[in-house]
């Protein structure tokens, strides 16, 4: 069993606050207040979330698992939209129901037909497996965005320039649409590549922390690693799918004025 | 033989409201373009000349009107077909690809030209007319000037044989020679073809309105009027 941890073992960790404290000060970083907040933020989050769990974990009950699932969903599809340069009306919601659709999906194969448990809402898994599909996810369609926009403001003329010479809204938009969800699946590739090697993931640290079984944690993060890289891959690509139907029209118009620039 | 009255393309009442709804871009703009003509549109800058042929070649959103093609409404599917027979070209060009005759290749990558092929020889030929010699085909994009580049513009719509031929201030870029060369190259595309052909020329320059087109439109304030 694993060692439980103290009040008071947490305020010696807390406490190493002070050696970024120390270096903000000495380097007259002007840091100080952002590291404290940054500090209390950690500690307040965290603890809530564990009350909130501990609270849902007892109360076992779908519905409430499912509105803790819809939250974290929400928040996720809106960060994504955070981090874009180009918006138009409507990312808002494309983005929820991308992060939605692909998200959900993939817990549902995760948890009736990989890990199979019964019940399905067993907040234990559903809660923690949906967190780290929503987490990869987010950055997906984040970076998927970002580059569509982005793509597209830079070859604005040459996408018009192959719609004046008959091509359909699909072959215009074909480039941008290919480099904005490869810009979006790179990331978890390149996970995947190192993962074990340079990077031991949380989820299989936590196990190991928890007094798991190595082989077990290891099998576990094998099966994480290819949902999130399916969530990913499903929510750049329905993301940027949404994206190319608001900015083209069904009369293969290219509409440039719909994407504003973030000032 | 077509006959001489043969309406390739009808505008109706185009219209375009600017962004903050208050003015036009367009107004209510009408247009007839007859088999075997050309016709020219002067007018300053920000009058609207750009925002019509955009219009005819239906790439933008209108507030209102409607295009006809040889007498029938194009339906939103034969769009592309119908650009393919009307090619706008863009006043500045757009080449994405890395030289210029993989540029000049690009579009029969596209469904609507597919069954068509690249024809070096008739390339080559237009190319000596405009005072450039074959190496210009290898020729890097990146160093393409603007003249040159609407050079392969202009030679990346003719080959695709369109209809109509839309011009958006095409010789802007151009040395005073070559511009002689390609108005002439383009009336006698126009005129030594045996399938109807028609020429809009959008250009500042009124005596270059006066050279290639015998029909000239004025366009001010989104208001199209025969010119004097």
């Amino acid at each position: 069993m694993a060692i439980e941890l103290e009040f008071w073992q947490l305020a010696i960790a807390a406490s190493l606050i002070l050696i970024s404290g120390t270096i903000s000060l000495l380097l007259h970083l002007e840091l100080e207040r952002r590291l404290l907040l940054a500090a209390v933020r950690t500690v307040v989050q965290l603890l809530l979330i564990g009350l909130v769990l501990g609270w849902i974990f007892k109360a076992n009950q779908w519905y409430i698992v499912v509105a803790l699932m819809l939250a974290m969903t929400l928040i996720a599809g809106f960060a994504a939209v955070g981090r874009t340069g180009r918006r138009y009306r409507g990312i808002w919601l494309d983005s929820f129901v991308s992060m939605w659709a692909s998200s959900w999906l993939i817990l549902a194969v995760a948890l009736l037909a990989v890990v199979q448990v019964d019940p399905w809402y067993k907040p234990q898994y559903a809660i923690p497996l949906l967190g780290m599909i929503l987490g990869n996810t987010l950055n997906g369609i984040s970076l998927g965005l970002d580059r569509l926009g982005e793509e597209l403001a830079a070859k604005r003329d040459e996408v018009e320039s192959l719609l004046a010479l008959g091509a359909t809204r699909w072959e215009a938009a074909l480039a941008p649409i290919q480099q904005a969800v490869r810009t979006g699946m790179i990331p978890i590739i390149n996970s995947m590549m190192v993962v074990g090697l340079v990077s031991l993931p949380g989820m299989m640290t936590g196990q190991l922390l928890a007094g798991a079984d190595p082989l077990q944690a290891v099998m576990y993060q094998i099966v994480i690693m290819f949902l999130i890289a399916a969530g990913t891959s499903l929510g750049t690509v329905s993301v940027v799918l949404l994206s190319y139907r608001r900015l083209f029209t069904p009369e293969h118009q290219f509409l440039p004025g719909r994407l504003v620039k973030r000032g | 033989m077509y006959s001489d009255d043969l309406v390739l393309l009808e505008a109706r009442n185009l219209q375009r409201r600017h962004p903050d709804r208050r003015r036009w871009l367009l107004e209510n703009v009408s247009l007839d373009l007859f088999a075997a003509t050309r016709i020219s549109i002067t007018g300053s800058s920000g009058s609207g000349k750009t925002l019509l042929l955009r219009a005819l070649a239906m790439l933008d959103p209108l507030d209102g009107g409607e295009i006809r093609w040889q007498g029938r409404p194009v339906s939103r599917d034969a769009i592309p077909e119908f650009r393919r027979k009307l090619i706008y070209l863009q006043q500045r060009p757009a080449i994405a690809e890395p030289a210029v005759e993989a540029a000049l290749q690009r579009p029969f990558r596209l469904a609507v030209h597919r069954r068509r092929q690249f024809d070096r020889g008739r390339i080559v030929a237009w190319l000596d007319r405009l005072g450039r010699r074959e190496s210009f085909l290898k020729k890097r994009a990146v160093d393409l000037s603007g003249g040159e580049a609407q050079i392969v513009a202009l030679l990346r719509a003719l080959q695709l044989d369109p209809t109509v031929l839309s011009l958006d201030e095409p010789t802007a870029a151009l040395d005073p020679a070559t511009t002689k060369a390609a108005e002439e190259m383009l009336g006698d595309w126009l005129d030594e073809s045996p399938q109807p052909r028609a020429i809009i020329w959008v250009t500042h320059d009124a005596e270059q309105a006066a050279r290639v087109a015998p029909r000239r439109f004025h366009m001010d304030a989104g208001r199209l009027r025969k010119a004097s």
